[in-house]
């Protein structure tokens, strides 16, 4: 099992609460209510509830035999995208969102990149009966314009973020910006690890519920084997982390994939920003830069804490692929297996596709953790005619 | 080097012993003109200066501070440059810097408080540092001599408050509101509230800061408090206008709070 953070919410030397003194009470209240709600088989009953009847967990396992064959591995996918709402960020949210009335509160505030944070925040909002806030940068409400709707289909008010690059590290800071002056009747609903304790554990424990089902489905596949090799792509990492929980006691490298311009673990040096110590991409005096990536969801220059510390210890690696080859696996995995998956999950598959050479015969796991049909419109811009 | 003016808490208790009420101005380092605001301020009746040093991230503040961050980083302003300038100024009055914490994490505990001290600088504010994180810097600060002031929320519950003025020096920031830094019509009923809890419990200076937007709610909030931080109101008009009407805003300031 993942470990459970220090009492002063660290994964080694990495996570803690840097967060201005208006949140530390509230981030105090959270932890409380957390721990107690994660006791309460109540609440757990609710929740697994909600993820099997209106999320439709479990998620399934499918082996794509095309691909397979094509790089002579054999590869294995965690369908994270045939949840409601298209990626795994439900599992997260309708935790969060659920802990959030039992708080009391009265409106939810969410950040988001490519806009599926955003959908599945809106969406339990709307099932939940809270208002619901969604802050997404500039370039991002562009880029994604279908998510915006759709997040405005589903009641909720998208605020476009103007400050710094207005993408995702923007939209965390005005999220933040709103908590702190909300903080008495509002619940921040965080996407991903990221952020001050006790959000990267909080939302790691939602997300355990894609490692503990693909452990059981692949021993169930493989004959009470594991697979060699764990991979999914890593922005803040949430959906990494999620599947790297149920192998993390295996021998199963675990590979969490970056894009080239946004490679906090792979380029950047300990920081601290949006409340938390980690790996960020940093310039020489200590300011934040600017991630650059043609996925929205990890154009990200941090990482969430707990993906520092296990690249620390040397248990997970965290390799980056670069747009080229991304676009190139997006449409090999659409080709091959009639999957168009999510522009943020077509980076481990470029990375698998890159690495397969030195992997022949093994058995990958990949977690698609989204649905491609948000980057559509992008992805036509992109190759304008050369389809 | 700077006329040695002692600590920013001597300082503050001086003059607040002589029956003086504390006028601190927030001016973004780096930002055009900034070392002729100071001076203009300093000039003009203020107690102390906080200078900000730009980071890239500053979610404690609103859109006017963010973005004199944006313009001065954009000029090429580095905490290295800001400090280096600084240690030419001698207004007689004590300068801290409010910086977020990556800056100091970045530079190292040790290092940036000693450059602190080198550039003349007496204390810290950094807003994203919170006791409970506040150790490893504070103890730096302390053997550099540095003075850490620590932030006092309107959320803090009773029994949490004098723990954060136990490691607090310098002076108690009073967070006025609940929300970032800038211009608001009225002076927030939190800061009075929140004043009054601090001044009940300790005799370190008590200055609000965070929405404290004009003369007369600096008087208003003067009526409890020892003094008060103000920054949007004076880098608006840096923004819009120059060092002279940071001069004018400070002595207007300073004559509604000394009727107070």
């Amino acid at each position: 099992m993942l470990q459970d953070p220090s009492l002063d919410g660290r994964f080694g030397e990495f996570g803690g609460r840097f967060v201005p003194e208006t949140l530390v009470p509230a981030c105090q209240e959270l932890e409380a209510a957390f721990r107690d709600a994660w006791a309460d088989p109540a609440f757990r009953k609710e929740l697994d509830d909600l993820l099997r009847d209106y999320a439709g967990r479990p998620s399934i396992l499918t082996e794509c035999h095309n691909l397979g064959k094509q790089l002579g591995i054999r590869l294995l996918l965690k369908r994270e995208d045939l949840n409601h709402t298209g990626s795994h960020k439900i599992n997260s949210v309708l935790g969060q969102v659920l802990l959030a009335k039992r708080m009391g509160k009265k409106r939810i505030v969410a950040e988001t990149g490519a806009g599926q944070h955003g959908v599945a925040s809106a969406t339990a909002a709307a099932l939940l009966g809270l208002s619901c806030k969604v802050y997404m940068g500039e370039v991002d409400v562009q880029r994604q314009a279908l998510n915006v709707f759709r997040m405005k289909l589903l009641g909720a008010e998208v605020v476009p973020a103007v400050s710094g690059s207005r993408t995702l590290k923007d939209a965390v800071n005005e999220a933040m910006r709103d908590w702190v002056a909300t903080v008495e009747d509002t619940y921040y609903a965080i996407g991903s690890v990221m952020g001050p304790h006790p959000y990267p554990w909080m939302v790691r424990t939602f997300q355990s519920v894609i490692g503990q089902e693909a452990s059981e489905q692949c021993h169930t596949l493989l004959n009470g084997k594991d697979p060699d090799v764990v991979v999914a792509c890593v922005g803040g990492g949430s959906n990494a982390i999620g599947i790297f929980s149920g192998f993390i006691d295996t021998k199963a490298r675990l590979i969490g994939v970056e894009p080239a311009g946004g490679a906090a673990v792979g380029k950047g040096m300990p920081g601290v920003v949006h409340g938390m110590r980690s790996y960020l991409m940093q310039d020489e005096h200590g300011q934040v830069q600017e991630a650059q990536s043609i996925s929205a969801g990890l154009d990200y220059p941090g990482v969430g804490p707990e993906h520092s510390f296990l690249s620390s210890i040397g248990r997970a690696e965290y390799p980056s692929v670069n747009d080229q080859e991304v676009i190139s696996a997006f449409q090999v995995m659409s080709r091959s297996e009639g999957i168009i998956p999510a522009l943020e999950c077509a980076h481990p598959m470029a990375w698998i596709i890159r690495e397969a050479p030195k992997m022949q015969g093994q058995t990958i796991l990949m977690n698609l953790s989204g649905r491609g049909d948000k980057d559509v419109a992008q992805m036509m811009e992109i190759l304008d005619g050369q389809i | 080097m700077s006329t040695d003016i002692g600590t920013l808490e001597t300082y503050l208790r001086k003059k607040r012993s002589e029956g003086h009420k504390l006028v601190v101005p927030y001016i973004t380092g780096g930002f055009k003109g900034w070392i002729d605001a100071i001076r203009a301020a300093a000039a003009n009746g203020a107690d102390a200066i906080e200078i900000g040093i730009p980071f890239s991230d500053p979610v404690m503040d609103g859109p006017t501070i963010q973005h004199a961050s944006e313009l001065a980083l954009r000029a090429g302003a580095t905490p290295l440059s800001i400090l280096h300038e600084l240690r030419s100024v001698d207004v007689g009055i004590p300068l801290a810097v409010m910086c977020y914490y990556n800056t100091v994490h970045h530079a190292g505990h040790e290092r940036f408080a000693h450059s602190l001290r080198e550039a003349g600088v007496c204390a810290a504010i950094v807003p994203d540092l919170p006791l409970e994180e506040s150790g490893l810097w504070c103890a730096a600060a302390d053997v550099s001599g540095i003075e850490t002031v620590m932030l006092a929320a309107p959320t803090a519950p009773d029994e949490r408050l004098p723990r954060i003025i136990e490691r607090c020096r310098g002076f108690v920031y009073a967070v006025g509101l609940l929300g970032v830094t800038g211009e608001r019509d009225t002076l927030a009923s939190s800061a009075l509230t929140l004043a009054k809890r601090l001044k009940a419990i300790t005799d370190k200076p008590v200055l609000i800061g965070v929405g404290v937007s004009n003369a007369q709610q600096a008087a208003e909030a003067c009526s409890i408090a020892d003094g008060v931080v103000q920054g949007a109101s004076v880098m608006r008009r840096l923004i819009e206008e120059d060092a002279d009407a940071v001069g004018d805003y400070i002595a207007e300031v300073r004559k509604a709070v000394d009727q107070c």
